[in-house]
């Protein structure tokens, strides 16, 4: 039953997959090196993004899915950036960064994002008009136009956070605040506002990808549970803040995802996935991709 | 400025939660307040169990909006047995934990007469289990089988609407004989879909037709893609059963997979209830068959009942809501209440019922109904009664999407979804 056109299609499902995670896994694992938090509620970032985009499609610019996408692809990081600058000025700072307490915090976060949509978006999961709609005929099956362009922006973007991190004054920032927080700041790097930035970065990312992701499934209020457990199998997988192990371990597990889905079977996707993160935490602790700095 | 936007939305629902708190242990306790037993003239009460939220919301909406028309019908025409109706509308959340808990409920608090409106199955199933403990009247809208086949009890019934295994009966000549021989399902992956997966595939053979391939989706997917390489090429019919939050992604990445030289689609209309078939992503559904229980347009059905009923519920002539044309109605369910209350409204009168002494009596009154005949109160057809098994059948519609709205193109004969249930209540003791 694996054919050469299943096989394809299996390729290209992953392709779209590991993209999209490897924006969310990202900002997770971002923000657990510089910061050392476990942001439980990474997800519903990503779920916001989708609601965004709903709203800017839907509602504002009712005619030109193109024009209410591109708005979203602008808006929903900022709004989700803003979001949470603010919740770690009201609550992560306040306690500290202190990992145990930052775990129950943002629990407490996915809660009150959870609920605060669906008061006000309610219960229903909406589709959302993708911003340009084109078939690819291929000799077996055809695909969606929209999801190749996924992979590019995806690239894109993640191309962008990469310049970000490793050539801005920011980014420099954050690297140095991720290799030691206190000798950082005795060479004068204002790390407060680097936390603020780094928890909003990585909220910007889940964003955007919820904006990609939203047009090919819909946006519901429940939606950020998946995200945020493939994203901690990456970020276990590529080795807990290594940014470059994020990456690999995103387009293996996005890629094998898709391929063990389509060939086999969702669920046995989902149990070799979780398998590898256990094998992984027992052959290598450090991740896949072990760095010299802890 | 954003920390206060932020923190708002929190105190903001505590409050209401506070508010909410009280309103309902008000309700509560007015609930409890003694009542005296029946006198002439006293209401007679009818619980609705509702899906008010959890996954059967859309559902729930318009079970209860129908039932509320039904009622207000009843008591124009000088309600049941010259006593008016009151109804009394508990939510169950979708969940059969909190389906027990609401019978007890109605019994205990409420002191209803009967209750009815459980549409998904495991609350249904649930229900119906404390049904008999309470000696309750328990008359589901669900469309489920299990009650035909014998596992539930004498005190529950389904006057109101056919079940999944007779309309499966009823359209399969008709798929076989017009949409394709070679059949892929695709069905949600627990017992509703088993249900079509079992049933049809029996049909199909006793056709002539075949199933090549049964793709069972969990209910949570949210995409579909992947699936769709289990398709054999061979297959000339899809037939598809979705329920959920998925099924607009499920048809147009359908769309996207197989383009125009796909083979052709059958599917139930349970997949797109409460949603408009103009809807983006459905222009691939053009051209496909969809089975309907009572047609979602006027023009599908346009008897003197059917203008009645839907004038009453508030359905304008595409079925949607009359003063919101964005709510589409859950048509082909939620007739079932109306029905339903109709028939419990036949049984008081020809019983004689009272009170819950008279149970018995209302219940041997039910089991001999023979039929019920097309109208006002029936509007969805006329109906023959099995009673010894508590199940109703009626006839069914098949309807084409044409132009992005659904065409009656046939209508199926009580007799071609007949089938001889296993049960028989009537053995068991009251």
């Amino acid at each position: 039953m694996i054919t050469g056109p299943a096989l394809l299609l299996a390729l290209m499902e992953g392709a779209v997959g590991a993209a999209v995670l490897a924006l969310t896994a990202l900002g997770l694992s971002l923000v657990f090196g510089v910061m050392r938090v476990i942001n439980i509620a990474h997800g519903e970032f990503v779920m916001l993004g989708a609601i965004i985009v709903w709203w800017c499609s839907a509602e504002l610019l009712g005619a030109h899915p193109a024009l209410g996408f591109l708005l979203a692809l602008v808006m929903a990081p900022v709004v989700v950036g803003l979001i949470a600058m603010a919740a770690d000025w009201l609550v992560l700072r306040r306690i500290n960064y202190d990992p145990e307490r930052t775990i129950v915090a943002t629990m407490g976060l996915l809660y009150v994002i959870q609920q605060s949509v669906l008061m006000t978006y309610g219960p229903d999961a909406r589709p959302i008009e993708p911003p340009v709609y084109f078939r690819i005929q291929l000799p077996w099956f055809g695909y969606s136009g929209y999801k190749l362009i996924v992979i590019a922006l995806a690239l894109l973007l993640l191309g962008i956070t990469w310049l970000i991190l490793s050539k801005s004054r920011i980014g420099l920032y954050m690297r140095a605040t991720r290799l030691d927080a206190e000798t950082a700041q005795a060479f004068g790097v204002p790390v407060r506002r680097v936390y603020a930035s780094v928890f909003a970065l990585g909220a910007m990312l889940a964003a955007v990808s919820g904006v990609l992701i939203a047009p090919i499934q819909q946006a519901h209020y429940l939606m950020g549970a998946d995200p945020l457990l493939l994203s901690f199998i990456v970020v276990i997988v590529g080795g807990l803040g290594n940014l470059r192990g994020t990456l690999l371990a995103a387009a293996l597990i996005g890629i094998g995802e898709g391929m063990i889905a389509v060939l086999f079977s969702p669920t046995l996707a989902k149990m070799i996935a979780t398998l590898l993160v256990a094998l992984v935490l027992i052959a290598r602790p450090g991740g896949l991709m072990r760095e010299s700095a802890p | 400025m954003s920390a206060r936007k932020t923190g708002n939305p929190v105190s903001l629902s505590r409050r209401q939660i506070l508010a909410g708190a009280g309103a309902l242990s008000g309700l509560a306790l007015a609930g409890q307040f003694p009542r005296s037993a029946y006198a002439a003239g006293d209401p007679l009460k009818i619980g609705l169990q509702a899906h008010r939220t959890g996954i059967g919301a859309a559902y729930g909406y318009w079970y209860e909006r129908t039932s509320v028309a039904a009622v207000k019908v009843i008591n124009d025409m000088g309600g049941i047995a010259g006593r008016p109706v009151e109804l009394i509308v508990e939510d169950d959340a979708t969940d059969a934990k909190r389906a027990g808990e609401v019978m007890e409920k109605f019994a205990t608090q409420h002191n209803v007469d009967f209750v009815f409106g459980p549409l998904f199955g495991h609350v249904v199933g649930a229900s119906a289990a404390r049904a008999a403990d309470l000696k309750m009247p328990l008359f589901i809208v669900s469309e489920g089988s299990e009650l035909a086949d014998g596992q539930f009890n004498r005190y529950v019934f389904q006057t109101g609407i056919t079940n999944v295994r007779s309309q499966v009966k009823a359209i399969s000549p008709f798929v076989i004989g017009n949409v394709g021989k070679k059949v892929t399902m695709i069905i949600p992956d627990y017992i509703f879909g088993y249900n079509h997966r079992d049933f049809f595939t029996e049909a199909a053979k006793a056709e002539g037709g075949e199933v090549k391939a049964v793709i069972a989706i969990p209910p949570t997917e949210t995409s579909f893609t992947k699936y769709f390489s289990q398709i054999p090429p061979d297959t000339d019919a899809i037939y598809h059963v979705m329920v959920g939050p998925g099924v607009l992604t499920f048809v147009r990445e359908l769309g996207e997979f197989f383009g125009t030289k796909g083979p052709k689609l059958f599917g139930f209309i349970d997949s797109l209830e409460a949603v408009a078939i103009a809807s983006p992503g459905l222009e691939f559904l053009e051209g496909s068959h969809l089975w309907e229980a009572f047609p979602r347009y006027l023009s599908g059905l346009d008897t003197e009942g059917a203008k009645f009923y839907r004038d009453a519920v508030g359905l304008d002539e595409n079925g949607a809501n009359k003063d919101n044309a964005k709510e589409v109605s859950t048509n082909s369910h939620m007739f079932g209440c109306w029905e339903t209350l109709f028939s419990i409204k036949q049984a008081v009168e020809a019983s004689g019922y009272k009170g819950a002494s008279d149970r018995k009596t209302f219940i041997e009154t039910v089991e001999a109904i023979t039929s019920f005949a097309e109208g006002k109160e029936h509007p969805q057809g006329e109906k023959k009664f099995i009673g010894k098994a508590h199940q109703c059948f009626g006839r069914q519609f098949i309807s084409q999407v044409e132009g992005g709205k659904l065409k009656v193109v046939h209508t199926t004969s009580i007799e071609d979804g007949l089938y001889e249930p296993k049960a028989d209540y009537t053995t068991q003791a009251l």
